[in-house]
């Protein structure tokens, strides 16, 4: 369990980046941040591996304290993948990038070419194994960077703009990837702005502005308080905005993901087929 | 050395006088230091020179961060001080590790009271920058502006450089762990991303500059202009006079360290 109490943060140049943040994470905890930029997300997320640490307040990881622990070895079990691949991406192919996390970590040989066989099958890349992380597209470098820290199976995930430049079917292959790591019990924390994404993968969201928590709570009765949303400089997502139209047929107002969409409105529609068989 | 010791080098927006004044003269201040701390291992011009620019140092607002990087000069002034114990006397000794502390300290001072901007302006304005530019990049203003945007990169260099380290550390990296070649080999995965970023970004940059149209047909103008005040004058005349002095003693005179 990752757990911060009452976390403040200033940065050398006096900004205050975090405020008095309470949080918990657990294994089989999926929670989104949303938060307007500079509302404190990253800075959040370098807590939570102990690269930086909490000007007052504390941050444990199940049980030590940040302040008394490396961060490599925080990192065997909280895994942080940033936001811009070209940040990390360095070896000469694929197969080497995501080998080196695994090899500072020192596992054995036969455990390295294991683990990084399964990790490009799971994410796609095994064609790439050994082509140069350069010469692929930036959807592909985003890729291998999530692949480079998911091969150390780390206990939690933190994901920091996971979707930027991802197609839509790539957006869909990672939600059910996120589906599939947070069910086996790993504890999964994604830093986003994209609203719809969250909307359909109804996580719990923790909205951050300047530095602090203004809301938390499952993602279809967060993203669809208008005031809520404004004050993290977001948007609802449309299908709560749609909903937000239709409340005059007695439709609820906090949908805000297709599949719950379809059945609330399946039934109307069956209810008024019925209604206009009757009148006629 | 870390990347704070660029802090004592980095420009901060201010107006004092020293800010004020225009950046030819504050340069050619730094030669009139540069000069005597170079013609002379002496022991009390070196104490002069540096007393003389802790003034401006106050008057400028920036002696605190000159203190800065001073701190992180400390390990470099030990390593010539000890250098020089074994080829020279002492007093040699301290007289090369002060004149250390005085380069360190004009640079600082010019380059912490100096804005990029009117360091590009400047150049801008001295023929043979323009001349060669032409020469070599067809192009009047092109030296100035490359040095202009090599200076405004450095702070966003800096910014990556800490992004870079932050995401290897978070994949176990530990740069200070093994000896000396494995130390120096830690650096590669903090070099390479580095480097291809700065690459990346500079193709970026000349791609954004000639979708604008950079450089255009009659060249760069600008919307300030640099004006020499009387009181430029009167450093000039002084810087002059240091420089000429100097070298006049150094032809005529031999002085001792001490």
């Amino acid at each position: 369990m990752i757990t911060l109490e009452k976390v403040s943060f200033t940065y050398r140049s006096g900004q205050r980046a975090l405020q008095e943040i309470d949080l918990n994470l657990e294994g089989g905890d999926f929670i989104a941040i949303m938060g307007e930029n500079g509302a404190g997300k990253t800075t959040l997320a370098k807590h939570l591996n102990g690269l930086l640490k909490p000007s007052q307040g504390r941050v444990l990881v199940d049980g030590e304290d940040t302040r008394k622990v490396s961060v490599a070895r925080l990192s065997r079990k909280v895994g942080l993948v940033f936001q811009n691949p070209d940040h990390l991406l360095f070896s000469e192919t694929v197969k080497d990038e995501v080998a080196f996390g695994l090899k500072n970590f020192g596992f054995a040989p036969e455990v390295v070419h294991n683990q990084v066989t399964r990790t490009l099958e799971a994410l796609g890349l095994s064609e790439y194994a050994e082509t140069s992380p350069f010469l692929l597209s930036g959807g592909e470098r985003k890729r291998v960077a999530l692949a480079a820290i998911l091969a150390t199976e780390p206990d939690y995930l933190i994901l920091d703009e996971p979707t930027i430049g991802q197609d839509y079917q790539q957006k869909e292959r990672l939600r059910n990837f996120i589906l599939q790591l947070y069910s086996q019990g790993k504890a999964v924390v994604m830093i986003t702005h994209d609203v719809e994404f969250v909307a359909e993968s109804n996580p719990k969201v923790i909205l951050l502005s300047q530095g602090r928590i203004v809301a938390q709570g499952p993602a279809d009765s967060v993203l669809s308080k208008d005031e809520l949303v404004k004050k993290a400089s977001l948007v609802r997502p449309q299908m709560s905005r749609l909903f937000g139209e239709l409340t005059k047929y007695g439709l609820p107002s906090d949908v805000v993901d297709v599949h719950r969409a379809r059945i609330l409105l399946e039934e109307k529609l069956s209810e008024a087929k019925v209604r206009v068989a009757q009148n006629s | 050395m870390s990347l704070r010791t660029l802090e004592g080098f980095k420009f901060s927006t201010l107006k004092t006088p020293v800010h004020l004044l225009d950046p030819r003269t504050k340069f050619l201040l730094v030669i009139a230091v540069l000069v005597p701390a170079l013609l002379f291992a002496n022991i009390y011009v070196m104490i002069a020179l540096l007393l003389s620019q802790v003034p401006l140092l106050f008057v400028g607002k920036v002696a605190r961060r000159w203190a800065l990087s001073l701190r992180a000069g400390v390990f470099l002034s030990a390593l010539i001080f000890v250098v020089n114990l074994f080829t020279g006397s002492y007093l040699s000794a301290i007289a090369l590790t002060l004149r250390f502390l005085v380069l360190l300290t004009s640079f600082s001072l010019f380059f912490m009271t100096t804005s990029p901007d009117d360091l590009g302006l400047a150049l801008d304005r001295i023929g043979a920058v323009r001349w060669l530019s032409r020469r070599w990049l067809g192009y009047p203003n092109a030296l100035s502006f490359t040095f202009t945007t090599a200076v405004r990169l450095v702070p966003t260099l800096a910014v990556d450089a800490q992004t870079v380290v932050d995401a290897q550390r978070s994949r176990g990296l530990e740069l200070d762990k093994g000896n000396l070649l494995k130390r120096v080999r830690n650096y590669i995965p903090i070099l390479i991303p580095l480097l291809l970023i700065a690459i990346r970004r500079s193709l970026e940059l000349a791609e954004a500059l000639e979708s604008r149209g950079f450089p255009g047909k009659e060249g760069r103008t600008s919307l300030f202009q640099l004006k020499l005040r009387p009181v430029d004058y009167s450093i000039i005349a002084v810087s002059l006079a240091i420089i000429g002095i100097s070298f006049w003693v150094y032809f005529h005179y031999k002085i001792p360290v001490l």
